[in-house]
């Protein structure tokens, strides 16, 4: 009887009785979907370009912030290391393109998917042997941003935010903006719509496959780059970076694998209702649901929407 | 000339049905059971069999069960510690309330156990493929270890919060707890492997796994030729899981000893996976090759600087490894699909030939 209270409605009056706690929770639960949404941005840009559902997405965010800070602490200046690690993700997508998308072509995709679970345990392995595999602080202020609390008078008391966490939407959502220009209105970005659309539609009017896969991959470093700073600002650059966006996987599932908006949508609904399941229903469980909540929600999300709130519906009948 | 099957006539029906047709193949699997039984019991270290045989059975029975899924029935799953979970804790939970029951029953209760959690967790496969089923196993990955982490029903109340294999024995001989002989526990790790590989072998050349493979190839052509897709998938996931179970189980009562749910975290399914697609995907040799690799590059990476005069810190070889796991499995992917297991093929066509030029 205590537990059924507990989980049916024990937390619905601690929400209503306490509706400013309630937002607090939401928002915090937005700004951490902001970070989730920074990381499936990339999957959704590589997916669209090439199909290629790239699981080393992650990684290549720990391997980013990793190589930031190891030029900042070789005495870089901030800004110069991070134009150095902008070349160097935009050398690691050429690379990759080279040894193992070029010989990969037209495999299933499958197989390029677990090509990528490959390409995931070398970077983690060639990031943590050239910058050692430590836990660093990222130091924010440099780039201009500073990590204080913002109080916000609503109603009756007040919420607390993150001034990490808005500039991170901001961020996120200057970068929205921009990856839509740049697919929009610029011939490299209509080439690339191109591709999504149809590889060999595109070839055939005298599009470079593979410089647009360097491209795609270049772009997916990028986000990769601003992803990884933020993640490093907020919980310092280290191993478990690359779990954490794990965690994109179920924001794709809910936003579908082929949008861009559906990114953003979805990362915050995980993020609010993750944060909402912690705070009223975890207590009634033991706590800790975050790591599984997520992917629940996923899931049961597939079986009724399985394409994804924005996804392309595929009809298959079997 | 030495690997040749010219002359090998099959007069009745059931020898040419036989699980190895031919005769060099039936004398290496003969040899090759004879030495697994006798040669490491016989010669081999206490370390050998502890650190490198016994995690060589038990890996190869995990990946036997994956490859059943994902080489035979074509269906990505990233959850495979989670189900090695649900062994390990369901032989935990059923050993302890029946101290009495042969622990090689134990074993095959918690399989089914992990079957019928396999079960649940495949249901989502018959609306979803690819890598949405995979983002959907992990969903079984994270929940499982979470809900063992958790309740405390699940190992018995103890505040340590891990599970420890008791003492049992098989025979009058002691096979799990701190008290049983490495040779015992490599014993019974192939006996299992041994059984559940005959078993496997035979389930897939025969109707079940041919409807499996047409699943994998093309779904829509399956159904048209009356494979139901609901039925099959599930039970891809039910024998697939079963297998992991018992792995899970052999995982922490013949190998560890003790362990909690770190043991059994993601790169664990991960490890499992590569064994899979190193080792050859739709092969049930392949499993065991893999297994024998994955088990052995650790072993290779921590002894070859040695050899060299080199010292490696450990923290760099740990990175080293990944690395060359990761790599490896890039290599493997463009290089050779079907594994180990195509090359022992190309082997056997050299020797057919070997030493004649035609």
């Amino acid at each position: 009887m205590d537990f059924l209270h507990a989980i049916l409605t024990g937390p619905l009056t601690d929400i209503a009785t306490d509706p400013v706690f309630f937002a607090e929770v939401v928002l915090g639960g937005l700004m951490a979907g902001v970070m989730y949404s920074l990381v499936a941005l990339g999957f959704v840009l590589i997916f669209k370009a090439s199909g290629v559902f790239n699981f080393a997405q992650g990684v290549m965010v720990l391997f980013s912030a990793l190589t930031l800070v190891g030029f900042r602490e070789l005495g870089v200046p901030m800004y110069l290391s991070l134009l150095l690690t902008v070349a160097t993700m935009v050398i690691l997508a050429i690379g990759i393109e080279r040894v193992v998308l070029r010989p990969l072509v037209n495999q299933p995709d499958i197989i390029l998917f677990m090509a990528t679970i490959g390409l995931t345990f070398f970077l983690e392995g060639l990031g943590q042997i050239l910058w050692g595999s430590d836990v660093k602080v990222l130091p924010i202020n440099e780039l201009g941003i500073y990590d204080g609390r913002l109080s916000l008078k609503v109603g009756g008391g007040s919420i607390l935010i993150s001034q990490l966490d808005l500039t991170a939407a901001v961020v996120a959502t200057l970068l929205v903006a921009f990856l839509a220009v740049f697919f929009q209105k610029t011939r490299v970005g209509l080439a690339l719509r191109a591709v999504a659309d149809d590889h060999q539609g595109a070839m055939s009017v005298g599009i470079a496959l593979k410089n647009i896969w360097v491209v795609v991959w270049a772009v997916a470093g990028f986000v990769a780059i601003v992803a990884g700073v933020m993640w490093g600002a907020k919980s310092g650059v280290q191993f478990s970076l690359a779990l954490i966006a794990l965690k994109a996987l179920p924001v794709l599932i809910l936003g579908g694998f082929t949008s861009v908006p559906g990114a953003i949508v979805g990362g915050l609904i995980i993020g609010v209702g993750e944060k909402i399941a912690e705070v009223y229903w975890g207590p009634a469980v033991g706590g800790a649901i975050e790591n599984w909540f997520a992917y629940v929600l996923a899931l049961i999300f597939l079986l009724f929407r399985p394409q994804g709130l924005f996804g392309e519906r595929i009809i298959e009948r079997v | 000339m030495l690997y040749r099957e010219a002359g090998q006539f099959k007069a009745s029906y059931a020898a040419d049905q036989a699980i190895f047709p031919i005769l060099q193949d039936r004398w290496i699997v003969i040899v090759a059971l004879i030495a697994a039984f006798v040669l490491p019991t016989a010669f081999a270290s206490d370390y050998w069999l502890q650190a490198v045989l016994i995690p060589f059975l038990i890996y190869a029975l995990a990946a036997l069960g994956l490859n059943l899924l994902l080489g035979y029935a074509g269906q990505l799953s990233l959850g495979t510690g989670g189900f090695m979970a649900v062994g390990a804790y369901a032989t935990f939970k059923l050993t302890m309330a029946f101290p009495g029951l042969n622990i090689l029953v134990v074993f095959l209760l918690a399989g089914l156990c992990a079957a019928l959690v396999g079960l649940v967790f495949g249901i989502p496969s018959l609306r979803i493929k690819g890598f949405y089923l995979a983002v959907a196993t992990l969903a079984a990955q994270f929940f499982l270890l979470w809900l063992f982490n958790k309740v405390p029903w699940f190992v018995d109340y103890a505040s340590s919060g891990t599970i420890t294999a008791p003492p049992r024995s098989v025979f009058g001989v002691m096979v799990t707890g701190p008290a049983a002989s490495s040779a015992a526990r490599y014993f019974v790790a192939l006996s299992m492997v041994v059984l559940f590989a005959w078993m496997a072998k035979n389930l897939v050349r025969g109707r079940i796994g041919r409807s499996w493979m047409a699943i994998r190839d093309m779904d829509v052509a399956a159904e048209i030729i009356g494979i139901k897709p609901l039925p099959t998938k599930l039970l891809a996931f039910a024998v697939s899981s079963f297998l992991i179970g018992i792995a899970g189980a052999e995982f922490i009562f013949l190998y560890l000893g003790s362990a909690e749910t770190l043991a059994f975290d993601i790169n664990v399914s991960f490890l499992v996976l590569f064994m899979v697609i190193l080792g050859g995907l739709g092969s049930i040799l392949g499993s065991f090759l893999g297994a024998g690799f994955i088990v052995l590059i650790p072993i290779l990476l921590a002894n070859i600087p040695h050899l060299l005069g080199l010292s490696m810190p450990v923290d760099i070889q740990k990175d080293v490894e990944l690395m060359v796991f990761g790599g490896l499995i890039i290599i493997f992917l463009i290089l050779e699909p079907h594994g180990l297991a195509r090359l022992w093929q190309i082997g056997k066509e050299k020797l057919r030939l070997w030493p004649f030029p035609h």
